[in-house]
């Protein structure tokens, strides 16, 4: 019955004291603010490293040759030529979820055209590279199935060689040499930007693994195989056949390791991912300091506030108001304040993850379970208070004759 | 002893003990007393006679440790911490030396508090009709929106008082009213009482001042917890006219 009066007589309060109520409401609301854009933050980088790792392409396994021991020396991923072209044709052959292989070799070389010249990554790829991969080109076609049937001497370069290499002419039909082997330009790969390790993913010259591995490499061995797979649910059983396949193939005996390395692209997103989750718990617990701050100012300015107001409590209590009309009265001053400061908060912190993600040009992330473990913490404030601030309370209302009579 | 009416106020053998660790101070010492509907009463003596706790049981702040104190026929010594609420919300009204409104706060919404406390709610609108009559019938009309900062004390002191009238109380508690005021300022309050007195509402204040205290109609002086003397006052001074006698004088004190 009373409590419309007692919200009237709270507002009132808090309206007296305009200054200290918008500073107590500053602490809550800078730390809801800062909750919700760090974690925004962290998420942003987070989505930002997965987009790079989905430019891989969807649903592949990567399989590199395996680290060798030579005369006690490793050598690490790629360092042993384990891999073999028959490997990746049995892989074609032989699994049924498999939908494309890639044989791809890999080095890095000074190519030129005309008079200009420039050094860049040379993969050598089957045609399927680009579906695997998701890479369109820009201008032209790709090199044909038959082209790597013949080994024939065409190639596709990434963005930022064709501008390196051509400038603004078009690259199409025109010839440049690697080692000195002239190649034909069949096409230009649309941009993908830098990588999840930061390196520019469009200085590139792609060309049939076999001519790569006639007339650059070579060498008789692959890299690596890239295989694509046609459902997310065919990773795991894809990788293990494909483990049990290898292993066959290169008469590994039960005992000894594998000559080669697979992975699944999920795995390398989750690796990836795992570093910006740490950043991310990091950024928000800090934040959740500052949130578990701005929750101890309001409850002590309201404690200080209690002692200051003995008299005022007091007076209220002389004119008939009850001791729990006073602790109600308290109670939504303080969770009003949380409130309003929580709100303001979660509007100021999402301003902020906007403003940030415009800025540095990252998908902007705002999680609501940020913004409800923000709403959450400043309702407990609140809540909390009621029991923090009893004891208090109670003792000024007992002294109350001495406070009237002065 | 002008008894023109029922006692609204009626203290038996009313004793108060303060316990101060092993010290018992016995404060109030078996006071009976009656007070009648439309009586001005003074209650007098020096600091240390037990008149200010007196004061907090009449005024249902505090409850008395042996005796009964009825008021309005009530038993007030009986009730609950929230029972003795609502009897200061309805049937009293106070009015302190430190006038005791709240800081940065209108004085219209000063004098709404009690009606915010009282048994009902009202509206906004109710609430502004309400405080604003009984601040013009304590001649502060035009003040409402003022903040006890910008009123002088004896301002403030109405202000207090049509706090304390606002919910038509049966009697209306002062203590020491004048305690913070210049005497002419005094005199002024004195004639608010007065005026209200006329119109039937029973005054009980405390005062140390004699002269303060031969406004009212009657004196009841204290002394170590009981009652020494309680006489009517033969000729009350009346304010009006002393108001007049100050204004020829122009700043003579009227000692």
């Amino acid at each position: 019955m009373r409590f419309g009066s007692t919200l009237k007589i709270a507002f009132r309060a808090l309206r007296r004291n305009k200054l200290r109520s918008a500073l107590t409401a500053l602490g809550i609301i800078i730390g809801v603010a800062a909750v919700i854009a760090m974690v925004g933050i962290g998420n942003g980088a987070k989505a930002q490293v997965e987009s790079q790792i989905a430019s891989l392409g969807e649903n592949i396994i990567l399989i590199f040759s395996g680290s060798t021991t030579a005369s006690g020396i490793r050598t690490g991923w790629g360092g042993a030529g384990t891999l073999k072209v028959e490997d990746a044709e049995a892989i074609r052959r032989e699994l049924p979820g498999v939908t494309a292989v890639s044989e791809e070799v890999s080095s890095t070389s000074q190519i030129a055209a005309g008079n200009q010249n420039w050094f860049t990554r040379v993969l050598g790829e089957s045609a399927e590279y680009f579906d695997i991969r998701q890479w369109a080109l820009s201008n032209g076609a790709p090199f044909t199935p038959q082209d790597v049937r013949s080994a024939n001497k065409v190639c596709v370069i990434g963005a930022t060689t064709a501008s390196q290499i051509f400038g603004s002419d078009d690259p199409i039909g025109q010839t440049l040499r690697v080692k000195n082997v002239p190649f034909t330009v069949t096409g230009v790969l649309t941009s993908k930007g830098l990588s999840a390790q930061g390196s520019d993913q469009d200085d590139v010259l792609i060309m049939p693994f076999t001519s790569a591995m006639k007339r650059i490499t070579g060498g008789t061995t692959l890299r690596s195989i890239n295989v694509q797979v046609a459902n997310a649910s065919d990773l795991d059983p894809t990788q293990q056949q494909i483990i049990s396949l290898l292993r066959q193939r290169h008469g590994i005996r039960v005992d000894r390791e594998d000559d080669f390395t697979v992975r699944t692209q999920k795995e390398i997103a989750d690796t990836a991912t795992a570093t910006t989750d740490v950043m991310t718990g990091l950024l928000g617990a800090i934040a959740g300091v500052s949130l578990v701050v701005g929750g101890i100012g309001i409850m002590n300015i309201m404690l200080v506030s209690v002692t200051e107001r003995t008299r005022e409590i007091g007076t209220r209590m002389a004119v008939g108001a009850h001791g729990r009309d006073i602790l109600t009265q308290f109670l939504i001053e303080a969770v009003s304040l949380s409130a309003v400061g929580g709100l303001l908060g979660i509007i100021l912190g999402v301003g902020v993850s906007k403003a940030l993600s415009i800025w540095k040009e990252w998908p902007s992330l705002i999680s609501p379970t940020s913004i409800v473990v923000a709403l959450l913490v400043s309702a407990a404030v609140g809540i909390f208070f009621g029991f923090y601030l009893r004891e208090p309370l109670l003792g000024s209302i007992q002294s109350m004759p001495c406070a009237t009579s002065e | 002893m002008s008894a023109n009416g029922a006692a609204v106020i009626q203290l038996i053998g009313v004793e108060k003990t303060y316990r101060a660790g092993e010290m018992e101070v016995r404060a109030v010492r078996g006071i009976s007393l009656e007070i009648c509907r439309g009586e001005f009463v003074a209650l007098m003596g020096s600091s240390g006679s037990g008149k200010s706790t007196l004061m907090n049981m009449l005024g249902a702040l505090d409850r008395p440790t042996a005796g009964r104190y009825l008021l309005d026929g009530i038993d007030v010594s009986q009730l609950s911490r929230d029972q003795l609420a609502d009897i200061r919300n309805g049937k009293l009204g106070f009015v302190f030396q430190s006038f005791n409104l709240l800081p940065r706060t209108s004085a219209r919404e000063n004098v709404e508090l009690p009606l915010l406390y009282g048994k009902h709610q009202l509206t906004n609108q109710q609430l502004r009709e309400k405080a604003d009559r009984v601040l013009a019938a304590v001649g502060l009309q035009g003040r409402e929106d003022h903040h006890p900062s910008q009123l002088s004390g004896g301002q403030q002191q109405r202000v207090a008082i049509a706090r304390a009238l606002i919910n038509g109380p049966e009697v209306l508690l002062a203590d020491e009213p004048t305690g913070n005021l210049d005497s002419r300022t005094s005199i002024e309050i004195m004639g608010i009482f007065q005026e209200l007195n006329d119109r039937g509402i029973t005054i009980v204040m405390v005062t140390h001042e004699q002269d303060i205290a031969s406004y009212a109609r009657r004196n009841v002086v204290m002394r170590d917890g009981s009652v020494q003397s309680d006489i009517a006052v033969a000729q009350p001074l009346i304010a009006k006219t002393e108001l007049g006698k100050v204004a020829t004088a122009d700043d003579q004190p009227t000692a």
